[in-house]
């Protein structure tokens, strides 16, 4: 049960938030409708990232990659977000520096240490300016699914199963 | 977790939840470790879980804000990450781990 869920449902584009904590709550949602995470996900990842935040100034465009403990979720998956205006999120071991986000990897995970493989080619993509400004420009969630799966070596599945 | 052996170094990798960015360093520590033929225990834990090891430890690595004093030198790992200054990060941690 290894598999990290990921399809063009959760790629989720044109997000508009006052705030992290808005923004992760929409992205949140919709996994939760999908059935990947309980429904105390959205409150503990956003608890999370208030306490451990998940900012990087990244070249190119800031990203985020929220996520909690695994005992609420249900099946591994990651959810992209792309948001309209970028949102203030603070920066990964800083006390109060922040930075501004474009893009979002939600992680859900559902087994500790295990996916090595995924979250090196996930840093990959975050160390690769052309093709994050790529997906938080691209308009089609179905080629940015595309991208990110051929980059993370995701197989694609149908999401909702 | 392995036994400690005479020698050699522990070093923890935390993380907030000790399941996404320190799975990531850890492995980056290993590998680096054995390139310069250096012998590591690498301990993954969450940022909460650190004072347990604090007796053995001698360098923490991490991605997240450390409230706490400790004995042994902490090195923040973002680089890993963002790939900004990856090779002074990866400087840094080798000094610690040749002491």
């Amino acid at each position: 049960m290894n598999h990290v869920k990921f399809d063009e449902t959760l790629v989720i584009r044109n997000i508009e938030g006052k705030d992290s904590s808005d923004v992760l709550k929409l992205m949140a949602a919709n996994l939760y409708q999908k059935g990947f995470v309980k429904e105390s996900y959205a409150d503990a990842v956003i608890a999370r990232e208030k306490k451990f935040a998940t900012g990087l100034p990244t070249q190119g465009c800031g990203v985020a990659i929220p996520h909690t403990d695994i005992e609420h979720v249900n099946q591994s998956a990651i959810s992209v977000g792309i948001l309209k205006e970028p949102v203030d999120f603070g920066i990964m071991g800083e006390e109060t520096e922040k930075t501004p986000v474009t893009l979002i990897f939600m992680l859900a995970m559902h087994d500790s240490h295990s996916q090595l493989t995924m979250l090196q080619s996930l840093m990959g993509i975050f160390q690769d300016e052309e093709i994050l400004l790529y997906l938080a420009n691209e308009e089609s969630e179905v080629k940015i699914k595309e991208e990110v799966s051929k980059r993370l070596n995701l197989n694609n599945v149908k999401g909702g199963e | 977790m392995s036994e400690v052996r005479k020698g050699k170094k522990t070093v923890l990798v935390a993380c907030g939840t000790g399941i996404a960015t320190s799975t990531v360093v850890s492995d980056a520590i290993e590998k680096m470790a054995k390139e310069h033929n250096i012998q590591v225990e690498i301990v993954q834990c969450k940022v909460t879980e650190v004072p347990a090891y604090e007796s053995r430890a001698s360098l923490l690595v991490t991605t997240t804000i450390v409230s706490k004093e400790y004995p042994f030198p902490i090195i923040n790992a973002r680089a890993f990450l963002t790939g900004i200054g990856l090779d002074k990060l990866k400087e840094q941690i080798l000094e610690e781990l040749k002491k």
